[in-house]
């Protein structure tokens, strides 16, 4: 009697943990954009080219300490360190061996705003898809019309540095189900500018990635969005860039833009660490772009710097 | 005469090494903070001239060029062993793991301040250059040693 039981049990059981994988597999099934018309165009580099510096690829695609025109080689081989491992910035470059110059614009849009590679793998979120996820699908095409102009480097993608729970990809949709939500963080705005501006800070620019804090899973915590963050490289706080005495209330749209130009702070403090690679970056932005960013930072509601823990 | 001039010559020594034993009594954190600050306003000075907010002006520019370079003289025996942290110090742990790296960047930045105050800028286009090249320096050394706050 007591063994039929328990053998009912443990098909039960059985049963439940089949039910629980095939929702987990389906939960974080990869997923992929529609394949629209728009990925057949033939891109602007022109345009690209802008969206490549708002975008920031160079500042991990590039080789570690490359200046000026070495920064167009997206050989890749930076380091990231993470509380989960060390991630390397892989090979963009349009090598059709060792880079991506076998992509498609679809592959690339789907790697950018899905997270998701052409051999159908889930990409750590180190790789910033979950603002990307929020671009315009014209600024991908010409984005990499821009990409296939630069030179191609053979140098081979280096694998990340991950302990062994965190090398399977598959959870990483599970991640993707709590925390990539490609809707706007702030509703649309009427205002032309401010808008241009909300797409570029939140889209493209990323900014939120080092600004907005992360819990335990590394996800971002969005009700403290752009409110500061512990700095994930392990020492210092990455500023609260809200409309908050703790952050840019102090600071004019016209300073904010200046900032992203020259690098200086209204007291004529410099840029440093991470942000000095972004500076330059913002500098070859259109003025107009540079206060369109401004004008959403004054825009959004401010907030108190995020915990300092 | 000589009995003026020596008192002279003691009260510049004697005033002299107050401000030294004053400097050397402050925390070496505090020093280079307040010694930054003063950096700031200085590229202030220029870096508002450069940008059309003030009219160019060579006396203050070359003054503010001068400070920039006495500070960049002392400014590296600020961050002696031990004093790695200290209250609102944004020093980053890389000053000291790469001291060689501080060291030839500070020397980079003295070496660019004392060329300005050799051929101080005699206009805005000269103010520029030279305000270029100083100002390359803050954030190449703040990119390393430096941490964000």
């Amino acid at each position: 009697m007591t063994e039929l039981l328990s053998a009912k049990k443990l098909l039960s059981l059985a049963a439940l943990v089949g039910v629980a994988l095939a929702v987990f597999w389906a939960l974080t099934m990869p997923r992929f954009l529609p394949n629209l018309s728009i990925f057949q165009q033939v891109g602007n580099p022109v345009k690209g080219e802008d969206v490549f510096n708002i975008a920031g690829c160079a500042s991990c695609h590039s080789a570690e300490g490359a200046e000026a025109e070495d920064k167009l080689i997206l050989s890749g081989g930076r380091e990231f360190p993470s509380p989960f491992g060390t991630f390397y910035a892989p090979n963009i470059s349009p090598d059709p061996e060792f880079g991506i110059g076998g992509w498609s614009t679809y592959d690339l849009a789907n790697a950018m705003m899905y997270g998701v590679s052409p051999d159908n793998k889930h990409y750590y979120p180190a790789f910033p898809y979950s603002s990307y996820a929020r671009m315009n699908p014209q600024d991908i095409v010409d984005l990499k019309a821009f990409l296939d102009t630069l030179p191609p480097s053979s140098e081979p993608s280096r694998s990340h540095d991950l302990p062994f729970y965190a090398q399977w990809r598959r959870p990483v949709g599970m991640w993707k189900q709590f925390f990539y939500d490609p809707a706007p963080v702030y509703p649309n705005s009427a205002d032309g500018l401010i808008e241009r501006g909300r797409y570029l800070v939140e889209g493209p620019g990323h900014c939120s990635e080092c600004h907005t804090s992360r819990n335990p899973l590394g996800g971002p915590i969005m009700s403290l969005y752009l409110a500061g963050a512990p700095s994930l490289e392990g020492e210092g706080y990455i500023p609260n860039i809200t409309p908050h005495e703790d952050g840019l209330a102090g600071w004019t749209e016209t300073e904010i833009a200046n900032y992203l130009n020259t690098g200086f702070t209204p007291d004529f403090d410099s840029v440093g660490g991470l942000m000095v690679e972004v500076v330059e970056n913002t500098a070859l932005l259109s003025d107009e772009d540079r206060r369109a960013i401004a004008a959403y930072l004054k825009s959004i509601p401010g907030k108190p710097d995020a915990p300092r823990e | 005469m000589k009995k003026a001039l020596l008192g002279t010559t003691f009260a510049i020594v004697a005033a002299l090494g107050a401000v030294t034993l004053n400097a050397a009594g402050h925390d070496p954190v505090e020093q280079r903070i307040a010694l930054m600050k003063a950096n700031g306003a200085a590229a202030g000075v220029l870096g508002k001239m450069v940008q059309g907010e003030n009219p160019f002006d060579a006396a203050a520019a070359l003054a503010a060029i001068t400070e920039m370079r006495d500070i960049a003289a002392g400014f590296g025996d600020l961050f002696p062993e031990g004093s790695e942290t200290g209250p609102n110090s944004t020093a980053n742990s890389t000053i000291w793991s790469d001291r060689a790296g501080f060291d030839a960047a500070l020397a980079k930045y003295l070496a660019d301040t004392q060329a300005a105050v050799d051929t101080p800028p005699q206009s805005l286009e000269e103010l520029g250059a030279s305000f270029g090249a100083i100002a390359s320096n803050c954030r190449a050394c703040h990119q390393t040693y430096r941490i964000p706050r």
